[in-house]
């Protein structure tokens, strides 16, 4: 039999189809024809996820500009330790500028011996450096602090994403400018309209900070920073100043309003602290959580997300009877520092109501703490922007119906 | 073989005499740039008034601007409206149950109204304002609060000396500040 047309085409699948339909006629033997399988979609520049897979971010209408505000990242749907690039929770406060790599600068000046300008060809001829770090808004969580605990992990963690960051270590571009001994502080500005601005001490900058242009293996996203952000490893989020483009080495803080009156914490006592950078050991259960429904008594894994911005987690523990008994979880590995660390431990469900919570350690030796802990220290006094830096134990009830609802 | 090891011997001179594998040296990459480029696009303000610009304005010629630009958000009075934060008032009320958190209450240091206003406001528009634009709102805010007099000229070199109310009302991070977890 004699095929005609290219085999991998529709129409030679149609010719040779028919030829072997004559053939079969010819001995007279019918054949119940099912249906055929057709070609999958073609080859494409740039992938997308299957049109089956519908989790996003989530925000709010923001009543005050549409270009200010934050979006969730639903952690509750996420494996692993990475978040997708397109799933990293935003915040903004000036809208996503769209920069033009070709004409960004980095301008390094101030307290240094040579005031010097980088294009971003320039920034790729240092050595280069790849680390996974979390960045997490101080915001984060807030409202469980507040008393609104937030339904899903979600709307109550999802301002913490974790990343595989590329760039240069900032310590680098500070050495090639030469560091003045009189410099204390690196100011850092980026490009958005707004030009926000924060203060970060030289002895950070000398440590991890890095100059970013990658984001899991491609440039940074827009809402992260396009084409250069800075990453400071484990610091609250608005330290990580996005579009940067200018380091000015002083022997201040410049005492930006994010700095000086935003990101503070007032305390019952009326005063506020300030320059609360690191971000607390932190833990969630993202499996089951909140909005999630189990399926029926028996086995179920408990897995979740854990991070510090002290260092390692060394260490979750996990309750599934409303915090009476806990259990240690495996780590998944490796484990790196100042990063989203998986969590996962075997739990068999009675199918009677209860509570599952999970309770983080950190290289330091710093435990978790419950919200009531953290409130007999630090009350119920809201800041400017509400409560930052919370980072209480969460619990998620598990219903007798499977539903997993808040607590 | 002979030219190999040339290579190799080459590479040791240029390491001994801090080529690229000495980690102090600088690497000879970017561009200079002039204190007048720098100087031209700088918008940070120090709290000891580095940084301010020449210019200068009173609450008066504030008013007028602070109508154009500012009160559609932040009300004609800097009451704050909405999501807008009050600018305005707030006074004494920082350890009640009820913070009135504003520029006036709150913010340690005159300096940073001057710096936040050029870098970022008017919100839709930011960097449209001038230097004087900037003095004159600065003063207007201040005056509102009952921190300079409506005729104080707010320029480079009195901005620094304006002491804030809550000036030492900040205290450093005392974290770790939650003892552990009881077992």
């Amino acid at each position: 039999m004699k095929r005609h047309g290219h085999p991998l085409t529709r129409r030679g699948f149609l010719n040779a189809g028919s030829a072997a339909t004559v053939a079969g006629a010819a001995l007279a033997a019918p054949i119940a024809r099912a249906d055929g399988r057709p070609q999958g979609d073609p080859r494409r520049l740039y992938g997308e996820r299957s049109p089956f897979e519908t989790s996003g971010r989530s925000f709010g209408a923001s009543t005050a500009a549409l270009t200010t505000g934050s979006s969730r990242t639903p952690l509750q749907n996420l494996f692993g330790i990475i978040t997708p690039s397109s799933l990293h929770f935003e915040r903004h406060h000036s809208g996503v500028p769209t920069i033009d790599p070709a004409g960004h600068e980095l301008l390094l000046y101030g307290l240094v011996d040579r005031r010097l300008r980088f294009s971003m060809a320039e920034l790729r001829r240092f050595p280069s450096v790849s680390r996974v770090h979390f960045i997490e808004c101080a915001g984060n969580a807030g409202r469980e602090h507040r008393g609104d605990p937030g339904p899903t992990a979600q709307l109550s963690h999802g301002l913490v994403s974790c990343s595989e960051w590329t760039g240069v270590l900032l310590s680098t571009l500070l050495r090639e400018a030469g560091l003045n001994p009189s410099g204390k502080w690196i100011v850092a500005e980026g490009a958005d309209p707004g030009r926000h601005s924060r203060s970060i001490p030289v002895a950070k900058a000398l440590d991890d900070v890095l100059v970013a242009y990658g984001q899991n293996g491609e440039a940074v996203r827009p809402e992260q920073g396009y084409p250069l952000r800075l990453v400071v490893p484990g610091w609250e989020g608005n330290v990580n100043v996005k579009w940067l483009h200018r380091l000015q080495v002083t022997d201040q803080a410049a005492m930006s309003r994010d700095e000086a009156a935003s990101y503070t914490d007032l305390m019952p006592s009326g005063k506020a602290r300030r320059f609360t950078f690191e971000m607390d050991a932190n833990s969630v259960i993202t499996r089951p959580s909140g909005g999630q429904q189990l399926d029926g008594r028996g086995f179920h894994e408990v897995t979740g997300l854990a991070w510090s911005g002290r260092g390692k987690i060394t260490r979750v523990e996990v309750s599934a009877d409303g915090g009476r008994t806990w259990r240690e979880a495996e780590l998944q590995g490796p484990v790196y520092s100042k990063a989203l660390t998986r969590f996962r431990a075997p739990w068999v469900w009675s199918g009677e109501d209860t509570q599952l919570q999970s309770r983080a350690t950190d290289e330091t030796g710093y435990v978790q703490p419950t919200r009531d802990a953290l409130i007999a220290v630090r009350g119920m006094t809201q800041g400017p922007d509400g409560f930052n830096h919370y980072h209480g134990i969460k619990a998620w009830k598990v219903n007798r119906d499977g539903r997993v609802t808040h607590v | 073989m002979f030219r190999r090891l040339a290579i190799i011997a080459a590479s040791c001179v240029a390491t001994a005499a801090g080529g690229a594998d000495d980690a102090s040296a600088p690497l000879g990459i970017g561009r200079g740039a002039t204190v007048h480029e720098v100087a031209a696009t700088n918008l940070t303000v120090l709290p000891d008034g580095v940084g301010l610009p020449e210019g200068k304005g009173n609450a008066e010629a504030g008013a007028a601007a602070y109508l154009a630009h500012c009160a559609a958000c932040h009300g004609d009075k800097g009451q704050g409206l909405a999501d807008f934060p009050a600018l305005v008032g707030g006074r004494g009320t920082l350890a009640t149950d009820k913070p009135v958190l504003t520029v006036g209450s709150y913010w340690p240091y005159a300096t940073t109204i001057f710096d936040y206003i050029r870098r970022a406001m008017p919100y839709q528009s930011a960097g449209e304002l001038t230097a004087d634009d900037v003095y004159a709102l600065t003063a207007w805010i201040l005056a509102q609060n009952h921190i300079v007099k409506a005729s104080a000229v707010i320029d480079r070199n009195t901005l620094p000396k304006v002491r804030m109310p809550n000036r030492d009302g900040f205290v450093p991070d005392p974290r770790p500040d939650i003892p552990a977890a009881s077992r």
